[in-house]
């Protein structure tokens, strides 16, 4: 079903339309109330009059992530301080926190939007949500939380931790609808097993899972496990939080970005140049709406493409394809753009092995040479060098075909890529130029 | 009548293959057969060992990927064409030899060669059809 069935169906002319409305008068209210805009605007030699059309976005400038630390805490309020009900932090794993503030009407905004997220998912008044995800300063917990409540389900606000007694909870209250990241609902699945409880005790149907990265391989893995329909929602504290997309449960193909909300574009990460429909690059958001904290052409560093197909589900918002990577690890060979993450789903295509592969990218005169080092288990492993070999070229032929570079392959022994906290180090990157 | 022989992936670095057996000689195991294959960058290792799930825990335990796979052991006398006669009449047989190594015996006059068939059982039936000796794994371990 639909949450609100004028704004998620609307045709799309009108939705262009009320974007540029939206627009034009966003980029008057950040020129007149933002400092940091407005000193942007004016070196680029651009009024917020001068755009006519949503072409014109791509002359308004950039916003990333050091910006909202240069500003840190309250710089980027487009309003008093007094006028803001909340503020969100997220933590800086590369850096100083950035903070996000919030109006009443934003609040409202989001909790709407998660509440079209939700109803998307297939969720509605009738189901108990568990909400695992954290409650505090991220963003997860209450998003979820409001969101839910808008809709009108019972929550249960969990929040993360005490693994054991949320399995106990999730016995004896049948929550129907699950909200964590993917990682910890595989968690979650062990800990009720160790427990003596199967999925049969429960009475989950649906997962809500976003907040980190995961694999089509993964959903899978989690549906059968937890015997639900998982669903990814995408979402980002220096936009809004969770609920910026979601995927619909009729196709659970891509995830709709609420377009009357968030304005998006693809670009090439490195000329910053928009790219067309279709192509894979960098999402960049606009906020159209927000209150207290609007950003101009943010800079997500996510890798996706829009799909802009109509869904089966009646919604005419665009999709976006599963985040398949951070722009943050991406390679330039040889003039090509090539993400880690690629690599490794030529590595699972081929013979359907997840390896340990590290790339080690060197530079001989002016050519950079790309080496994929994998790592030889016992599944990949053959007694006869010949099988070992045609390994090694179907991976090359692979990497050609789909990246355009060519690598070379090299089977090395397990356990010589280096390891740090369990996480692998996937790229050297020698070419110190 | 096949006999066990476990490989090991090794990177072409110096001092790998003695790392392969000083795991092994701590461990107790002693070597039968040897043979190394490689290419530029990686070989394989084949054993035949004395004991051969020792020998394979031990090497896991240090790092190693390790295979294994069921080889045929045929004896055959050290004298010249005795390797060719048998070369053929496997060809004969439309059977496909994957690789082969050979040891001499300490104790005899006669040659061992250790075969990787495609088809093991059509082998050893083709071989011993045409009064081959195929020594069994244990007799083997023990030499
Ligand atoms: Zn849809």
């Amino acid at each position: 079903m639909v949450f609100d069935v004028q704004n998620e169906t609307m045709p799309r002319d009108e939705l262009e339309s009320l974007q540029l409305k939206r627009l034009k008068y966003l980029a008057g209210k950040v020129y007149h109330n933002v400092p940091f805009y407005k000193q942007k605007f004016d070196e680029m030699g651009i009024k917020p009059e001068s755009i006519k059309s949503i072409s014109d976005l791509k002359n308004l400038p950039f916003t990333e992530k050091q910006d909202l630390r240069n500003n840190y805490p309250f710089g980027l309020f487009a309003v008093p301080r007094e006028s803001v009900v909340r503020v969100h932090v997220s933590s800086g794993t590369t850096g100083k926190a950035t903070v996000v503030g919030y109006t009443q009407r934003d609040v409202d905004n989001w909790a709407r939007l998660m509440a079209r997220s939700f109803e998307s998912c297939g969720v509605n008044s009738t189901d108990i949500v568990h909400n695992a995800y954290g409650y505090g300063l991220f963003t997860g917990g209450l998003g979820a939380h409001y969101g839910a409540e808008v809709l009108g389900a019972t929550i249960l606000p969990v929040s993360g931790g005490a693994t054991k007694r949320q399995v106990m909870l999730m016995k004896d209250f049948g929550p129907t609808v699950l909200c964590c990241t993917p990682s910890y609902a595989l968690h979650l699945y062990e800990t009720a097993l160790a427990n003596g409880i199967s999925m049969e005790d429960l009475k989950l149907r649906v997962g809500i899972f976003g907040a980190e990265p995961w694999t089509e391989e993964m959903r899978q893995d989690i549906q059968n496990k937890l015997r639900l329909k998982a669903l990814d929602i995408y979402g980002l504290s220096e936009i809004m939080g969770p609920g910026v997309g979601i995927e619909c449960i009729a196709a659970q193909d891509g995830l709709h970005i609420w377009e009357d909300h968030f304005l998006m574009e693809i670009i090439d990460p490195e000329t910053g140049e928009s790219l067309p429909p279709g192509e894979k690059g960098e999402l960049v958001i606009t906020t159209l709406t927000k209150e207290a904290q609007p950003l101009i052409r943010y800079r997500t560093r996510d890798i996706t493409r829009i799909n802009p197909i109509p869904c089966r589900c009646g919604r005419t918002h665009y999709r976006i394809e599963r985040i398949t990577g951070r722009s943050d690890d991406m390679l330039i060979i040889r003039g090509v753009n090539v993400f880690p993450s690629q690599i490794e789903s030529i590595l699972l295509e081929t013979e359907g092995l997840s390896p340990h592969y590290q790339l080690i990218i060197d530079r001989k005169g002016s050519m950079d040479i790309l080496e994929v080092q994998v790592e030889v288990d016992e599944k990949l492993f053959s007694d006869e060098i010949k099988h070992l070999q045609n390994m090694e070229k179907k991976i090359m032929s692979h990497i050609k075909e789909f990246l355009g570079v060519t690598a070379k392959i090299t089977m090395v022994e397990p356990k010589t890529i280096a390891r740090s906290e369990g996480k692998a180090k996937r790229i050297i990157d020698r070419r110190n130029v | 009548m096949k006999v066990e022989q476990i490989s090991i992936f090794l990177e072409n670095r110096a001092g790998r293959l003695a790392d392969v057996t000083r795991t092994l000689s701590e461990a107790g195991v002693n070597i039968r057969a040897l043979s190394l294959a490689d290419t530029t960058d990686f070989g394989i290792l084949r054993l035949i060992v004395t004991d051969h799930e020792k020998a394979k825990q031990a090497l896991k335990e240090n790092g190693f990927t390790v295979g294994r796979t069921n080889v045929v052991a045929a004896e055959v006398q050290d004298k010249p064409g005795g390797l060719h006669s048998i070369l053929s009449m496997l060809s004969e047989n439309g059977i496909n030899v994957e690789y082969m190594y050979a040891f001499v015996q300490q104790s005899g006059k006669n040659a061992v060669l250790i075969f990787r068939f495609d088809r093991t059982d059509e082998a050893i039936e083709t071989l011993q059809k045409h009064g081959i000796r195929i020594i069994p794994g244990n007799e083997l371990y023990n030499i």
